[in-house]
């Protein structure tokens, strides 16, 4: 039986100067890198393929099998691209992960770059995190200088170029093919797949997309091989993972757990939800994964287990909301999001955004009838897979979750002729028990 | 519907589907889309378009897929235009589906909640994609505007150039606009700004979007978001009755539409050809309509009273009885130069009234610089050649590995060669040369790469083609010549030359709608109809025999120049003139009092310097106003009705019969349909073709002196674009194009004005850097108010370049 | 400005590239660098550089937020007001400063030293609500911290980020996003507090990841 948390990813951010690589290098840092650089390439996907990781960036596609479709036949270079735009509402793990410990992203690129066969890679860091971005700039540096990146890396003839690209405030680019337009220096708008990324991404060349924590999980496996990292997790979700907890528990912040830890699991370690107050609601995955209550407590936190019970494990973002939230309110201000942040490029989620955030508004107000209830879910109805990406999709999660499971607080609303709460009960400056 | 590159498809890649409980069997790759046009079901779009690659933008196509062909289906509805076939596939569209037809009316409903609901004063009004399939496919209800919806709102209109407008409450931001822009015409000037509800077309401050082409946006918009100053607010679509045509400004013979209201051209579009023009015309092509209805449309007959020496109305009768006599008198001395925008059934009628009523080969349609080895070449290499008779097409250009380009720079002189060789360049890595001395904007567009060649030189250049590694010209290559080469000796019999060693294929391409349509038609001193030399005695029997004459002039013919030359000596003293522009025939002090003294009939749409100076003046049609052909640069036949009923003028065929048969000498015709049948009867010479005889390639010289090298660009100050200032203000800005070394060695900075001047005077011009082969120099040849080949000089002419402020140093 | 040097060193982001336009991003921060906003002056350079029109320099400029084409501030004071941080206060935040500062969003005060604006979620959940000046954190502010910190930032006090450096300006925050390393990486903690809670547990609960198979360093730390 493996421990409730697992510290791995996490486990130096508690040292002295934890960034720099002297730190990192004296706890056996770049120690996987070395030891990759001895593995044939096809060796090192095949040990990420067995060790069971999913991506961690929210869609959970086996990592090692991703790596595997990079046809090693195509003549064009292959890339390596980290998607560090860490932008899902609620997500919050990618940030601290490179502000406190970047190497071990670093190393991360080197073996997986290596792996591909990739001699060029980047990590595209959303621009609004801008010590994050100097921690990862000086990390490269300093591996560069170490031997770790540039020409031939310890001696093996292995040549690699790690490039820190600074993004500009789009959440699309979260999006894998966005973010491949906003690394050509086009509007973040995805592209039209097939071909995939694999085939045709940056510049038309094969390309490997994998978000930070995917990574930056890599030296681990090697390290420690594919059966030590899939003995944590459940069957279908391998692994660890950082849990990040927001909102209205006592100690709110990074928990690095096995997946399949439940909420119940991780309140408790948490402190609870804030005294005095119950659990009302909560994304387990980001805004863009439907919404759970009370009732999903002792709902699996690994892929499947959250699949179950209708939303999605996402990036494990839980935000955590107490009583005093009004979920209208909340969702109004989810879809306000998705409307400012859709690309623009197809009609539904451009169109149904700026509809949804009007009818949300009204309701929010008081106004509008029952009725809108429905028309809100036909709209989200017309919009789930009718979107080009799954932006759109994921704008109408919120919506008919809420819906589902708070239908009367919405119709209190119209019957309150406007939000029946106390918006301050719910701030974190809130006196103790104000909203009682 | 479908593109070109399907056309030659084997059964093997053939793939079968079932559209709507339809089988159905196309080519692979075909989009879902398209296979349902071919079981008779339009699934609604807007963003697609079969010649721009395909987006998924708009959503509004999504069918739904219970079987992609592997046994599963998609889950959710699919995109039909992103969505290639499969084998075993089934589809569902909204015709039997309701999860299609429910898709297809969210997303309509979707588009319509921020569309204004403008339609009864929107342009676009009758014939809106959107309004009909709003009408097709959507619901009559919003619940947009029942749920209280707010519109978005825009200030309207927007500027995208001088020609083009924005409506952006209207957009549906299709991409069609940007990606015709950027695909297509290679002109990016129109990007998505913004972003999410307010994404909006743009373009960068201050930086108009200024393409040759940009009128096609406005045809394939959607929905009325682009308009043309030209038409905005002029017509409705069901007050238009339209004809099909063919555009009259090049020589590329492109399909348009003429929309008419009440005899008046309201506007034009692109017609769709997929031989020629594809479904895009050059802006030129789409708004310079309104020559032919300036002031000084001439409207009637006149004669020069002998009393008042003035131009006085005239009927027809009499102005065809003064002319004939006017010739009469000048027996055989009379020159005729009837232009280059003739259709080739008008030319016809030149060409047999100068043999059988004047009894004269002094007729030449080439009003611009010409030369004798021009003739020699046309009528070697050039008449009768045609895409029957294995003459280079579009498609040809299209599938060519290889195109070497001399004297032309088609995205000025040819927008539809231009925009083929582009789309050959792009999708199948077409390589393109240039033998000039610029390497253009459109060269890159064409991904092309410069031979640099100072003005003069070009024979040389052409040569040495043949030796080019690089080039590796072959029998799978195409060589362009632009009629511009005929000011250079030796560089036209070059060209054929190199067609010959290196077994390339050759083709001329002119400026004018009517230049190749006059070469067939014998509108040349030494070539008679149908191909026949002139000087051969067989060809003139075979034709005298055809057209029932005794015998037909055997002596030698004047060429233009020639004319000219001999009416200043008073060597001729008639002269019949037609669709000359007196831009490209400057009328001298010298040339005026030559006229003045000659006899001189002049056949015009407009008043001209010509038109002042001649004894009877007869108005010709437009080509708006008359049926015709005009032959285009593949010699293939480009025939059109009459748009225009308009008795105030006749066609050239009708004007020249009534002289001929009061002179006598009938032309046995009086229509454009009984010319096309005598011509049709007296066909093609089959006997023997000229050669052309191989001419000295002069030596490049080495002076050290700056050559200019100059043309007309799309948009200039040509009478027939008068009249839409819109067009005339999307002209490219002139400049003096120098390159890096040159500027280094004037002194002066990038944008700085300069003086260029010449063996005519000089102007004063931005100066700006280009790709310019040393000793050469490029400035515009006819930018509108800044006319260089009348201020400077004509290309070729050694000219000097010099910063203003040092108030220069010629 | 787009002077000689900052033209210089445009290239040279574009150089960081396989294809140059990929540096359009960075080019674009480093415009604001140098001018202080988007101007059309550093759309024409940058569309100058790359070899494509400025329109589609525009295209690029006017999709990303952190582009502005309005003068901004020697701070950008950001707000989260997305959900989780609206509740946990954002709101009251970003109202109480619209108050006292007497602008609105995405507005610069009159001195030009504050342009306000609420932004999206910025991945600091866990220490909502969270503020950004010149994007660097601001985490657990209150409207009274929140006004506090925006006197002393026009007042010209030295303001630290709470898991960071002092607060420099807006435009030297620019340069590092152009990828102009400023040496202050250094400065700062390894993490705040929210970010070690779970350590600091697994710690007291002597927790950890199992053994590796080959491995002796890592998982026994």
């Amino acid at each position: 039986m493996t421990d409730t948390l697992t510290p791995v990813l996490t486990d130096d951010w508690d040292a002295a100067q934890s960034w720099k690589l002297a730190t990192y290098e004296s706890r056996g840092g770049y120690g996987a890198l070395k030891k990759a650089l001895g593995m044939a390439q096809d060796d090192i996907i095949t040990a990420v393929k067995d060790s069971g990781l999913r991506g961690r960036g929210g869609a959970g596609f086996p990592t090692g099998m991703k790596w595997s479709f990079i046809p090693q036949d195509n003549p064009k270079p292959k890339y390596l691209v980290v998607n560090a735009d860490e932008s899902e509402p609620g997500t919050c793990k990618d940030i601290p992960l490179m502000m406190a410990s970047p190497h071990t992203l670093v190393e991360g690129v080197a073996i997986s770059s290596y792996a591909i066969r990739a001699n060029k890679a980047f990590i595209y860091i959303r621009g609004e995190v801008l010590h994050v971005i100097r921690r990862v700039q000086a990390a490269v540096a300093e591996a560069y200088l170490a031997g770790h990146l540039g020409k031939n890396i310890h001696g093996s003839g292995y040549d690699l170029d790690v490039v820190v690209h600074a993004g500009a405030g789009a959440y699309i680019c979260g999006e894998e093919t966005a973010l491949l337009e906003g690394l050509e220096g086009r509007r973040g708008q995805p592209r039209l797949r097939p071909p995939f990324p694999a085939v045709a991404g940056l510049y038309a060349s094969p390309t490997v997309i994998n978000n930070v924590e995917s990574i930056a999980s890599v030296p681990s496996i090697i390290a420690n091989g594919a059966d030590w990292f899939g003995s944590m997790g459940t069957e279908k979700s391998k692994g660890f993972g950082i849990f990040s907890l927001s909102g209205h528990v006592a100690n709110p912040g990074q928990y690095e757990a096995p997946l399949g830890i439940t909420l119940r699991q991780l309140i408790e370690l948490a402190g609870g939800i804030r005294s005095g107050h119950e659990l009302k609601f909560w994304t387990p995955g980001g805004s863009s994964t439907p919404l759970l209550t009370a009732e999903h407590l002792d709902v699996p936190l690994d892929f499947e287990g959250v699949g179950e019970a209708g939303s999605m494990l996402g990036t494990r973002a839980l935000q955590i909301f107490d009583e005093t939230t009004c979920v209208v309110r909340a969702v109004l201000r989810w879809t306000e999001f998705y409307k400012h942040e859709s690309c623009g490029k197809c009609t539904p989620c451009r169109e149904g955004t700026w509809w949804l955030t009007q009818t949300l508004a009204r309701l929010e107000n008081g106004q509008g009838s029952a009725e809108d209830l429905d028309l809100l879910v036909d709209q989200c109805e017309n919009i789930l897979g009718r979107s080009f990406c799954a932006l759109g999709d994921g704008a109408t999660s919120p919506i008919t979750s809420s819906i589902q499971y708070f239908r009367e607080e919405y119709l209190a609303h119209l019957e309150h002729g406007g939000c029946p709460l106390d918006p301050m009960a719910s701030t974190a400056f809130a006196t103790e028990g104000a909203s009682a | 519907m479908t593109q070109a590159p399907e056309k030659a498809v084997t059964k093997t890649d053939e793939v079968s589907l079932t559209i709507d409980g339809v089988q159905v069997s196309v080519p692979k790759d075909t989009l879902v889309i398209r296979a349902a046009e071919q079981v008779g079901v339009q699934i609604p779009r807007f963003c697609d378009h079969p010649l721009l690659a395909p987006v998924g933008a708009c959503r509004q196509c999504l069918v739904d897929v219970p079987d992609a062909g592997n046994g599963r289906g998609f889950p959710k509805p699919q995109a039909s235009c992103t969505l290639p076939v499969a084998e075993g596939m089934v589809v569902n569209t909204q015709a039997t589906s309701p999860v299609a037809e429910k898709a297809q009316h969210g997303v309509m409903e979707f588009l319509l909640i921020n569309h204004p609901l403008d339609c009864p004063v929107c342009d676009k009004g009758g014939e809106c994609p959107l309004q009909n399939q709003a009408m097709s496919n959507g619901q009559g209800e919003s619940r947009f505007a029942a749920s209280g919806g707010t519109k978005r709102v825009f200030p309207k209109p927007i500027n995208l150039s001088p020609q083009v407008l924005l409506d952006r409450e209207r957009c549906i931001v299709c991409q069609r606009c940007t990606r015709f822009a950027a695909e297509i015409a290679g002109d990016p000037f129109i990007e998505l700004v913004e972003r999410g509800a307010q994404q909006q077309i743009g373009i960068a401050e201050g930086v108009e979007f200024l393409s040759y082409f940009s009128g096609n946006t406005i045809q394939i918009c959607p929905v009325g978001a682009l308009t043309s100053a030209a038409y905005r607010f002029r017509s409705r679509p069901f007050d238009l009755v339209s004809t099909p045509s063919v555009a009259d400004l090049d020589a590329c013979g492109s399909a348009i539409r003429v929309d008419h209201r009440r005899g008046k051209v309201m506007r034009r579009l692109a017609g769709d050809d997929a031989e020629v023009n594809e479904e895009w015309i050059t802006d030129k092509d789409r708004f310079a309509f309104a020559s032919a209805r300036q002031d000084d449309r001439l409207t009637h007959p006149m004669v020069r009273d002998a009393d008042t020496g003035e131009l006085r109305a005239a009927s027809w009768p009499e102005a065809f009885v003064v002319a004939a006599r006017g010739l009469e008198a000048a027996k055989k001395k009379v020159g005729l130069l009837p232009g280059g925008r003739l259709t080739v059934e008008d030319a016809y009628a030149w060409s047999k009234f100068a043999r059988v009523t004047v009894r004269t080969n002094n007729i030449d349609f080439r009003a611009r610089e010409h030369s004798a080895e021009e003739a020699e070449f046309l009528a070697a290499a050039v008449a009768l050649t045609g895409p029957d008779g294995g003459g280079i097409t579009y498609a040809d250009l299209e599938s060519a590995r290889t195109v070497v380009l001399a004297g032309l720079d088609p995205e000025d002189e040819a927008g539809a060669i231009f925009l083929r060789l582009r789309k050959a360049n792009q999708a199948r890595g077409t390589r393109v040369f240039s033998v000039s001395a610029v390497g253009t904007r459109g060269l890159r567009k064409m991904g092309g790469t410069l031979l640099p060649t100072v003005p003069g030189t070009e024979a040389a250049a052409i040569a040495a083609v043949a030796e080019n590694g690089e080039v590796a010209l072959d029998a799978g290559g195409v060589i362009l010549v632009g009629e511009r080469l005929a000011t250079v000796p030796g560089a036209l019999s070059a060209a054929v030359r190199l067609a010959a060693t290196t077994g390339a294929r050759l083709a001329w391409v002119p400026r004018r709608a009517g230049d190749r349509g006059a070469v067939e038609a014998g509108c040349l001193p030494n070539l008679l109809p149908g191909g026949r030399p002139a000087a051969d005695p067989a060809a003139r029997v075979d034709l005298a025999a055809a057209w029932g004459v005794q015998k037909l002039p055997d002596n030698e013919g004047l060429d233009g120049a020639g004319i000219l030359d001999a009416l200043l000596d008073g060597d001729l003293r008639a002269l019949v003139v037609g669709g000359v522009d007196p831009a490209d025939v400057p009328v001298t002090k010298k040339l005026r009092k030559a006229l003045k003294k000659a006899f001189v009939v002049s056949l015009e749409v407009r008043a001209s310097a010509f038109t002042e100076l001649a004894d009877v003046v007869f108005p010709v049609a437009p080509s708006s106003d008359k049926a015709g052909s005009f032959v285009n640069w593949e010699g293939r036949v480009r025939s059109f009705p009459k748009v225009l009923d308009n008795p105030s003028s006749l066609p050239d065929v009708r004007v020249l019969a009534g002289i001929a048969e009061e002179r006598g000498r009938s032309l046995g015709f009086r229509t454009v349909e009984q010319v096309a049948a005598e011509m049709s009867q007296v066909g093609a010479w089959e006997g023997p073709r000229p050669e052309i005889a191989p001419v000295e390639i002069p030596r490049g010289s080495t002076s050290g002196d700056l050559v200019l090298s100059s043309w007309k660009q799309s948009v200039d100050d040509g009478r027939m674009q008068d009249g839409d200032e819109h067009l005339r203000a999307t002209a490219r800005p002139p400049v003096v194009l120098v390159n890096q070394a040159t500027l280094a060695g004037l002194g002066v900075s990038e944008g700085d004005t300069v003086t260029l001047a010449g063996p005519l005077g000089s102007i004063a011009l931005p100066v700006a850097v280009g790709e310019v082969a040393d000793g050469s120099v490029w400035a515009p040849a006819s930018a509108p108010g800044a006319s260089v080949r009348h201020l400077v000089g004509p290309a070729g002419s050694t000219v000097t370049i010099s910063g203003t402020t040092e108030g220069g140093s010629k | 400005m787009i002077d000689e040097k900052t033209y210089a060193e445009l290239r040279e982001i574009a150089d960081r590239y396989p294809e140059k336009r990929s540096g359009l991003l960075p080019m674009l921060h480093l415009v604001q660098s140098a001018a202080g906003q988007i101007t059309p002056e550093g759309i024409e350079a940058c569309a100058e550089i790359l070899e494509i029109s400025a329109a589609e320099v525009s295209g690029v400029a006017t999709f990303y937020t952190m582009y502005k084409r309005r003068p901004v501030g020697d701070y950008h004071v950001g707000v989260c007001t997305n959900t989780l941080c609206a509740v946990m206060g954002g709101d009251a935040i970003f109202s109480r400063l619209k108050d006292h500062l007497d602008v609105g969003n995405d507005e610069t005060t009159e001195d030009g030293k504050i342009t306000l604006e609420h932004i999206e979620c910025n991945a600091a959940c866990d220490y909502a609500p969270v503020m950004m000046v010149n994007w660097e954190f601001m985490d657990n502010q209150t409207p009274a911290s929140a006004t506090q910190l925006v006197d002393d930032l026009r007042e010209g006090k030295e303001v630290r980020s709470t898991r960071g450096p002092k607060i420099c300006t807006w435009r030297e925050a620019e340069r590092v996003l152009a990828g102009f390393p400023d040496g202050l990486a250094d400065e700062g903690p390894s993490a705040g507090p929210a970010s070690l809670v779970g350590l600091k547990i697994a710690r007291e609960q002597g927790w950890t990841a199992p053994a590796g198979s080959t491995s002796e360093e890592k998982a026994n730390d």
